[in-house]
This record gives C-alpha cells, structure tokens and sequence, in this order.
C-alpha cells in the first residue's frame, strides 16, 4: 500500500548482478522469504481426511525436499488429488500437520495465502480464462501485488512485458497470443496453464496429470522443461503415464487408499510386491 | 244460572276435551306467563327429571305449542301432536314465544338435565354450558352430581361450574375455595373472572385476592403451554405447505441445476384447478361437491404436470447449463402465466370452498384447537413425500432420475435417455407443486399472484436443506415453518421474516452446502 | 461465455462508430433540457412530459449499467439492484419532504400522530447529507451484504436468490407505516429542491443535465474499469473463480468492490429519478423491478457498456407505448421477452448490431 505509485517495482526481487537467467527466466526468482533451513519444502504428516466416513487420505506421511521433482504415482481413488486439495487449502485435514517450508502451517492458511506464499496448482482439467486472451491470462498469473487496488491502476512495465513474451516462446504460444485462450486446443491449455504456473513464480509446484490429451512430442517437451525447471523449484507431479514419470522423476510415491505404499526410484517401487499387487489386481 | 252454567261448561270444556286431562310441566309451561315460565324452568333445573328431556329438547328447538286452549302441542314437520296424551288442537296452535332469558334458563335447565346422562360427552357438554348459565339455585345440584361423577374431564368442568357459583357466596372461605378451584382449571374463561377480582371493589376479602393473583399466574403458565403448542402447530403447518411448494422446486434443481422461477405459478395453477373442479361440482354433481378436493388432486396433478413438461420441452431444455438465463426465461414464462391467469379467471381472487369435513377443528387444550384443514394438509404433505421418496428410490423412473441427477454423462453412456427423464422430472416437479396448489386452496386465498410469495420461501427450503436432499428439505421446510410462526408473534411477522432471512444468511457462512449436502472431493 | 470478446471486439473494430454514436446520442441528450426551455409554440420545444419520461429511463439505464458491472463482468447476476435504487430514491425522498414540510412533521408522520422524527431522519433537512446518505445507505448494506454472501462463496442461482429475498425483504419492511417511509404510499407532494420549485421548467432541465452527467460519467467509470486488469479479473472471476484464487487473487475483494460500486451507482440513478418522476414508493423495491432490470441488460447485451443503456431504452420506450394502446397484453409481451432474448439473443441486441457490423 505504501508504494502505490509504482507496486509493480516494489514487488519485483532486484535481480542479482551477474546471475544468469536460466533457460525460463525462473532460477533467481525463487522466494527468499521461505524458510526451508533443513532442505524440506514440504511437510506432510499423519494427514487424515475423510468424506462421510470414506477415508481418502489414512496417516499420510510425506516429504518433499528443496529442488527435488517428485512423481505420485497411484490407483484410481488413491487419494491424489485429495493430497493436492489438502496442500493447497481446499480440503482441510481432520488431523495431521502440513507445513511449506519450515515456518509456514498450510492447515491454517487460506487458499489464496497459500498460493500467494508461492504453491501454485495445475488442475487435472485444464482451466485456464476462457474469455480472455493468452497474453492476458498471463498477466494475470504473472507474479505481482494481487490486491484489489493494484489491480485498479495497474499498468505493464517494459519488464513484465517482456517476461511474458519470455513465457509465451517457452510454451510455444507465441503465435496465438491475441488468441481467446477458450479457442486453444486441449493440448495447448496445458501449456498455457503450465505457462501461468510458471510465471506465477512458485517455490512449489503442483501439477495434477499435466501431460493428459498431449501429443508425444509434447510430452517429450513438457517432460524436458519439468527437468529443467528442477533444482531451482520444487515439483509435485501426480501423472498415470508411466513412461512419462519415467522420463522426469527419480522419486515415486505410490499412494493406495490414502496411505504411501511405497516410495524410492521408479525401478524400486516398480519390483516391489504390494505394488504390483494393487497394480495388477488380487 | 243458565250463564252461571255455561260458563262453567265453558271452562271446563276444555279439560274435559283434552283428557286425560292432568296438568303436566308442558301444560304448565304453556299456560304460565313469562315470569312464571322463568321460575318453572328454574324450580325444573334444581330438581331433574328424566321425563322432563322431550319437553326441554323442544323447547331448545322451539317446538312447543299451545292451542286455542292452551293444550300442548309439539310441533313435527308440518303437524301437531299433543305433548302429553294424544289430542287434537283446536285450531291451529301457536307457538311459545321466548325471550333471551328464557332461551338462557332452558339451556341451563337442559344442561343440568343432561348432567344424568349416561353418555360422558353430554355430561361434559352439560358441564360446560352450565360454567356460563348456571344460577344459584342449582348449587346444590351441581355438588351431588359432582360427588358422584367418575368422568375426570367431566369432573373438572362441574368443578369449574360450581366453583363460577361460589364465587359469589357470602362466606370468604367458600370464596377462597373457588379460588383455588378455578386457578387449577387452566381455562381462559376462568381467568376471566378472577381477573375480576382483583378489584376491590369486586372483592371485599384480600385473602381472596391474593389467590385469585396466584391463581391467574397458573392459568397463565397453562395458557402458555397451550400458545407453545399453538404456535408448534401452525408453524409444522405452515412448513408442511412449504414442503409441498418447495419438494417439487428441489427436484427440478437437484436434477437440471436451474431454478424455476415458474414453479410459484404452478402452485397457483393447481389451485385455479381445484376452483374449476368446485365449479363443474357445483353446476353438475351439487350432492357430490364434499368430494371435489379429492378429484381436484389427479386434475390439478396432471394439468401442472402436462404444462411443466411442455415447458421443458420448449423452453427450458435449450438453457440448460445457463443457470441464470434460465431464471430469466422461466420469470418471463411466470409473467405470462400470472397474466394468462387474470385474463381468464379475473384479477379478483376466487372463491374456493373447505368442504365440510375439511372445516372445524379439534379443541385440544382451552386455547387450543386444531383445525381439520391443517391437520389434513400436514398429513398429505408427509404422504407426499413418502411418495416422492418411494417414486425416487423403489421405481425405474427414479433410478434414471437419480443417476441423471448424479452424473448426467455417464448416465446418458448407459443409455439412460436424459431427455426424457429431465422431461418426467419436470412433470413431476410441477406436478407436485400442482398438488400442494391444492392444499394451499384449502387454507388462503386463490389469485393469481397466489405463487409470487411462495418462490421465495420454497427456494430458500432448498438452498437450507441442501440442494437434491430430500431429508434435508424436510427438515428445512418445517424448521423454516416453526421458526417463523415463533418469531411472528414475538417480532412481527415482517421483521421474524428479515431475521429468518439474515440466519439464512449467517447459516450458509457455515455450511455452505445446506444441511445435508454430502462432503465430498470437488474439483471444478 | 465469450461476452467480453464482443466487448473488446466491439472496441476494436469500431472504435469510431461507436463513439461516433455515443456522442450523438449525448448531443441529443443534452440538447433536450435546453429545447424545453423553448416557448411551447415553438415547433422544437420538449414537454415536460417527454422530458420526465427520458429523464426516468435514463436513471433506469444507469441502474441497468450498474446490474451490467456485476453480472456482466463479474457474473453475478443480482435480482435485488431494485432495492440500492429506491434506498437511494427514499434518502433523496427524505431531503424533499423535509423541503415540502418545512419545520413541521412530513404529513405522513402528522397523519400518524407521532410527535417527533425517528431518529434516521436526523439531518435530512440538510441537502449535502442527504445526499450522503444516497451513496452510503446502498453502500453499506451492498457492503454488508457482500461481505457475507461471498465470504461464503453464495453465486450462481444461490445469490440471485438471495439477492432477491433480499429487496422482497426491503419492500416488506417500506410497506409498513411503523418504519417511518410512509408506508405503501411512500413519499410525494415534493415542492422544493434546494429552494426551487421541482416542477418548474427550469429545475427539470437541470435534473435530467444532472441525469445525463452521470449517465455520462457512469460510462466512464465503466469503461476505465473495463479497459483495466480489475476488468480482466472480474471475466476471470466470472469464469474461473477457483483457477484465479490458485494464481494468488482473492476473488471476494473485487467481488464487494465492484458489487459495492454498483450499488452505489444504483443508489444515485434512484437519487435523480425521485425528484423527476415526483414519487417513491415501496414498489420499486417489487422483486418485478429488478428482474425486469435484469431482461434490460440481457436485452442489450451484457457484458458490454452500450448493451444495457440500449436495453433499458428499449423496454421502457416499449412500456410506455404498450401500457397505454394495449394495457392488457404488456405482461404477455415482457414475459415473452424474457423467454426470446435468453433463447435466441444470447448477446443481446448489441451483439447482433456488432455481428451485422463485422460481417
């Protein structure tokens, strides 16, 4: 509120000299507020959420470290997106301690505390603002002061411009920027809202089947830039394509009916028993 | 001599043409003047007499005669038969005439007459009417029959009778006594009257007037109970026709997601139905017109039904997933109804008749009754639901309409045909409040803005009972009910209604979903 | 859902004719006051009756701009601005019976019996905090409201309801004599405003220039609003109120801003409308009013600045013919109105204008 004149510059980290962007634009922007001292972005313990007596989510325990990318891999009814409700303050625990970082309780934040404290969410079906244009659906993604009186006298910097274009060659929108995001074709949803992910400059990042209704050589490329996005932010990525989980993660958490099945390298999990059996079936 | 002779012939003749020519208390009564019919009937309500029930029982009826010669006659149908011995009249008998006082002392004669009756319910009747008429003299009566009655609630009204009497004894104990008695009755007639004493006028003894003020503070806490109940009563009435409005409206937006703004006016067309299945009953089958409320329901039923479903066909189905326009369109369909409605049947609103057996009530508590109509409503209301519950959950139909309701593309993959049951959904939706229209006939006024003041109450059912939850509108319909008959006599009805509308609000900041919603995964 | 593509597709194609038009149609507008000024024999005056019915569909084309800011944009479709719209009109009310009474009681009150004012009544006779009260009373209880209805994420049918049950409310609590509004008389017999006579020609040419002003300055500030990022989060609310919260918005601030804004713009058409038409009364605050001021705007277009203006002028120019050649038929045809716009002009007539121009 102070700075009302210009919130735009007060908001903006000031660049680091002499640090390289990386191939996104994203590395240095990472939240130096968050406290993660002992390498952990996120702390899920004991999580219990139940619908009507259904347990979704039993004693869930779970860790996701700075920079790591970490695939959830699961059944249908697993809990997964529970587990992404949970995280993001739509679905509250019934008991159970989730933190972001070392300081921040996750359980008493709202939603949009949580995604403004920098967890952003890709939903499972692509939901992006159909009447608006491309270009405009990332201005307002893009990571700026969010408050109604911002918003009122809000004008794009050189800068941001430019960062927005940035965004627009990386998800190969670049063509359609005019375009009413409501016309894209599926595939190219996921890249936009992948691309208001990204701006959005999270610490965490969620993403609920981001490759579904893609092409391969859209896989390919989206499972590229996931790598390349890690080690400088932290990505969740809940995906039923197992060459795809394959291709990025060196992680896997396989959660069945709301519990962690089992968790270490795909290889690992994928040798182990009571994986296969839930997989394959009684 | 020869006058002296006939006169005597002259008098006597009629005695002597009426034999068996004893003077009976018809006789009596017919040949007395007005001041000494009021002592006959008076000495007769101290000292009962069996044989004496025909006489009074004319008398009540206005029955009795007396000819030329002051024989008694009853009258029956257009004939005359002597009231005690057969006799013919000489010439045509007339009447008795009676003023107020005698109708009042023949009631109070009737009443302690009944007090020997062997049915209880006369007796209580008897009790009754002799709280207000009895006089003095039958002080002494009361206390035998009082002695002797088994019947409690009988008892109790003799008490209260007796205890009027003794109110105005002499003796300050006797007065004390009555007091007490009266206080215990709970009746508001009783309350009446030791209200009475506490002027001192009234009452010379502060002894007295100190039990006649506890005595009103126990009516009063009686009385209480009774308006508690009362008002229980009129609100699980008024939440049954919110529930025969409002079941309908939860159907249709639990099942298709948009509100129809028109459903008001189906309730109006259901009671416009009843008013034309009266009138045809009225010009064509006037012996049956007890029955019409229930010919009106099947009428009412399917001519909202019919119209319901025309409108989803025609309107209504090509905005589905517009929620809003489809308000819009079903306000313009409610305009054109309301209007349709006018044109045809006038703006004034019609007349629409309870049939007997739908009017009267049950006198429960002193200031209690339960009238017919609105215990009936209430029944049908429940039935109603049973139905709806059992057409949902036991039949076909509403298995389809159940799984459309649920998830309308997976249900249209099992083949399961939408259009057709979005169609009978709708049908039945209007249908309903077509039924409810004919309750609400029974118990407001039929016009045509009839439906505009229940839309708002039935949608705010559904949004607090949570939408496509039956349990959840029942519950909502009658606590809403409740809640405003409570509020109503404490507030206003305008202001209960604002402060209904304010929780309404606060309780949504809660539960979002309405009282039963189910918690689940959304994700949208 | 593309309504705000015809928007800015309406911007773009024909920024020029559209403006072109606008100013016309303001030229006329504000030529209007001045003809009636005219001697009455002069082929070009204005009665005062053509001049009282534009001024009164102008006030309702506000209200209609005001309903567009919520439920065009921002998807709320309110079914109560009725209710903002006579709050307004009652606190301008105050100030003219004051004005009308003198130092007495207003009549009703005398005709009451009761002696002294109740207390909100304090200060009308003061014209700058009447006109206080004409912003603030629909201000706050928009305000108050809002907060509520979307602290809880009320929208959809849900709101419109309550917004609904809301003015029905309002109207109840007008009709009574109790609340000190003149029961379902409400007020009239106005004399005076600011010590002119309210019916005098010149008094009525400058509250329809007041009008025309505001009009004006509405569709400015509704323009500003629509060009700004406000206006693109308000679509975004409208269409994806979840996926905007994740981007870091709180949806229920520019949800009460905007919806407070509009009942304030409400408020005030309300304001101007009272002394012109010379009459306020607990009907306006019908459910009817409102819901008809919904079918103005989808009549012209929502989603659009010129749609609702165009609406609003349309109905009304229809009631007042309807009303008085066929009195009878007038609900027939809004009833139907409502069921042909919402079927087969889903952007309204704006749109269709729009699709003529850019074919």
């Amino acid at each position: 509120m102070t700075s009302t004149s210009t919130p735009q510059l007060m908001l903006e980290p000031v660049l680091d000299a002499g640090q390289t962007r990386d191939s996104i634009g994203l590395g240095h922007r990472a939240q130096k507020s968050l406290d993660v001292r002992h390498g952990t972005v996120l702390t899920l313990e004991d999580i219990n959420v139940s619908f009507d007596g259904f347990k979704a989510l039993r004693d869930l325990t779970l860790y996701i470290g700075v920079g790591e990318l970490r695939c959830i891999i699961g059944p249908n009814g697993a809990g997964k997106t529970t587990l992404m409700d949970v995280i993001t303050g739509k679905t509250r625990p019934d008991s159970g301690v989730a933190f972001f970082g070392e300081t921040l309780d996750l359980t008493k934040m709202s939603e949009v505390a949580i995604a403004q404290s920098g967890i952003g969410r890709k939903f499972q079906k692509p939901t992006v603002f159909e009447a608006l244009s491309v270009f405009e659906n990332l201005e307002l993604a893009q990571k700026t002061n969010k408050s109604v009186w911002a918003s009122l006298r809000a004008k794009l910097t050189g800068e941001q411009r430019d960062r927005i274009d940035e965004i627009l060659t990386t998800i190969r929108l670049d063509a359609s920027r005019e375009r009413a995001a409501g016309l894209l074709s599926h595939g190219q949803k996921q890249f936009l809202e992948i691309g208001m992910l990204l701006i959005q400059e999270p610490q965490l990042l969620l993403l609920d089947e981001p490759v579904a209704g893609m092409t391969d050589a859209e896989t390919e490329f989206t499972a590229e830039l996931f790598k390349s996005l890690a080690g400088k932010h932290s990505l969740m990525v809940v995906e039923h394509d197992m060459g795809f989980v394959g291709s990025i993660a060196d992680h896997v958490t396989v959660l069945h009916q709301g519990h962690v099945l089992a968790e270490g390298s795909l290889e690992h999990v994928q040798a182990n028993e009571r994986v296969i059996e839930v997989y394959l079936g009684r | 001599m020869r006058v002296l002779l006939s006169r005597i012939i002259l008098l006597t003749l009629p005695f002597l043409a009426s034999l068996p020519a004893y003077a009976g208390d018809a006789a009596d009564f017919v040949a007395a003047s007005s001041g000494e019919q009021a002592r006959l009937l008076e000495a007769w309500a101290a000292t009962p007499d069996a044989t004496r029930v025909p006489l009074l029982k004319a008398l009540q009826e206005n029955r009795l005669g007396g000819d030329d010669n002051d024989v008694p006659f009853y009258e029956k149908g257009d004939a005359f038969v002597g009231a005690e011995g057969n006799a013919q009249p000489a010439g045509t008998p007339r009447k008795v005439r009676l003023n107020n006082r005698l109708r009042n002392l023949i009631s109070a004669a009737m009443a302690t007459h009944q007090l020997y009756s062997d049915v209880a319910a006369d007796r209580l009747t008897a009790a009754r009417e002799l709280q207000r008429k009895a006089q003095p003299e039958q002080m002494a009566l009361l206390e035998t029959r009082l002695a002797v009655e088994q019947d409690d609630e009988v008892g109790q009204a003799l008490t209260l009778a007796l205890a009027n009497l003794q109110l105005s004894d002499a003796d300050p104990a006797v007065r004390l006594n009555a007091v007490r008695l009266l206080g215990e009755t709970g009746q508001p007639q009783a309350r009446n009257r030791l209200q009475n004493l506490l002027d001192d006028a009234a009452e010379t003894n502060p002894a007295v007037r100190t039990a006649a003020n506890t005595g009103i503070v126990q009516i009063d806490r009686k009385l209480l109970i009774g308006d508690v109940l009362g008002q229980a009563f009129s609100g699980l009435s008024l939440g049954s026709i919110l529930l025969l409005a409002a079941l309908g409206l939860a159907i249709t937006f639990g099942l298709l997601g948009v509100i129809n703004m028109a459903h008001g006016e189906m309730l109006m067309l259901g009671a416009y139905s009843t008013y034309v299945v009266q009138t045809l009953f009225q010009r064509y089958a006037p012996d049956a017109l007890a029955f019409y409320p229930i010919v009106a329901l099947p009428v009412a039923f399917i001519v909202t039904a019919c119209i319901g479903m025309a409108l989803e066909r025609t309107v209504i189905r090509f905005l589905y997933g517009r929620p809003l326009e489809t308000l819009l369109a079903t306000w313009g369909i409610s305009l054109i109804l309301i209007q349709l409605v006018r044109v045809v049947f006038g703006a004034q609103n019609v007349e629409v008749g309870n049939p007997s057996w739908l009017s009267g009530g049950v006198q429960v508590l002193p200031n209690l009754v339960l009238p017919w109509n609105r215990m009936i409503i209430i029944g049908f209301a429940l039935f109603v639901v049973a139905l709806t519950w059992l057409l949902l959950n036991k039949t076909r139909l509403g298995l389809n309409v159940r799984a459309v309701t649920q998830n309308r593309n997976m249900a249209a993959c099992c083949g399961v045909p939408t259009g057709r049951i979005d169609m009978m959904a709708f049908g039945l939706g209007s249908g309903i409040a077509g039924l409810g229209g004919v309750a609400l006939s029974q118990v407001g006024n039929v016009g045509p803005d009839l439906g505009q003041s229940y839309i708002i109450d039935s949608f705010l059912v559904v949004v607090l009972g949570g939408v496509g939850q039956l349990a959840g509108s029942i519950s909502a319909a009658f606590g809403l009910g409740i809640a405003n008959k409570i509020l109503e006599p404490q507030i206003g009805a305008v202001l209960g209604k604002i402060l209904i509308l304010a929780l309404i609000i606060l309780f949504i900041q809660k539960r979002p979903q309405g009282l039963f919603a189910l918690k689940g995964r959304v994700i949208d | 859902m593309t309504q705000p593509l015809a928007l800015t597709a309406a911007q773009k194609a024909g920024p020029k004719t559209t403006l072109a038009l606008i100013g016309l149609v303001f030229a006329v507008l504000i030529a209007m006051p001045v003809l009636s000024l005219l001697p009455a024999d002069n082929p070009l005056h204005v009665s005062a009756y053509t001049l009282t019915l534009v001024g009164k569909i102008l006030c309702y084309a506000i209200m209609a701009l005001a309903l567009d800011l919520v439920w065009g944009y921002a998807g709320l479709l309110s079914l109560g601005h009725g209710l903002f719209f006579a709050l307004g009109g009652y606190a301008m009310g105050m100030y003219l019976m004051r004005q009308a009474s003198g130092d007495g009681l207003p009549a009703f009150m005398s005709f009451l019996a009761w002696n002294e004012m109740p207390w909100y009544w304090y200060g009308t006779s003061s014209f700058f905090w009447s006109m206080c009260l004409v912003v603030l009373v629909p201000g706050l209880l928009a305000f108050v409201f809002g907060f509520f209805a979307f602290r809880s994420r009320i929208k959809g049918v849900y709101f419109s309801i309550m917004t609904q049950a809301l003015t029905f409310a309002g109207m109840l609590l007008f009709f009574r004599n109790e609340t000190g509004f003149g029961g379902n008389n409400g007020f009239t017999g106005f004399t005076t405003i600011l010590g002119y006579g309210v019916a005098t020609p010149g008094t009525r040419a400058s509250l329809f220039l007041a009008t025309v002003v505001l009009l004006g300055a509405s569709l400015y500030l509704g323009w500003r609003l629509a060009q700004s990022k406000f206006g693109r989060i308000l679509t975004a609310v409208r269409d994806a109120e979840n996926r905007l919260m994740f981007c870091g918005y709180d949806p229920r601030g520019f949800k009460l801003f905007v919806w407070t804004l509009s009942a304030i713009l409400c408020g005030l058409a309300g304001a101007l409308y009272v002394p012109q038409v010379g009459i306020i009364n607990p009907s306006e605050m019908a459910p009817t009013q409102s819901i008809e001021a919904a079918v103005w705007v989808a009549l012209g277009g929502r989603g659009t600045l010129i749609g609702p203006l165009l609406g609003a002028g349309l109905v009304n120019g229809m009631k007042s013919w309807f009303t008085v050649a066929f009195p009878e038929y007038w609900l027939f045809f809004l009833g139907a109105l409502f069921i042909v716009v919402t079927l087969f002009l889903p952007k309204g007539v704006f749109g269709l204008l729009k699709r003529k121009e850019d074919a």
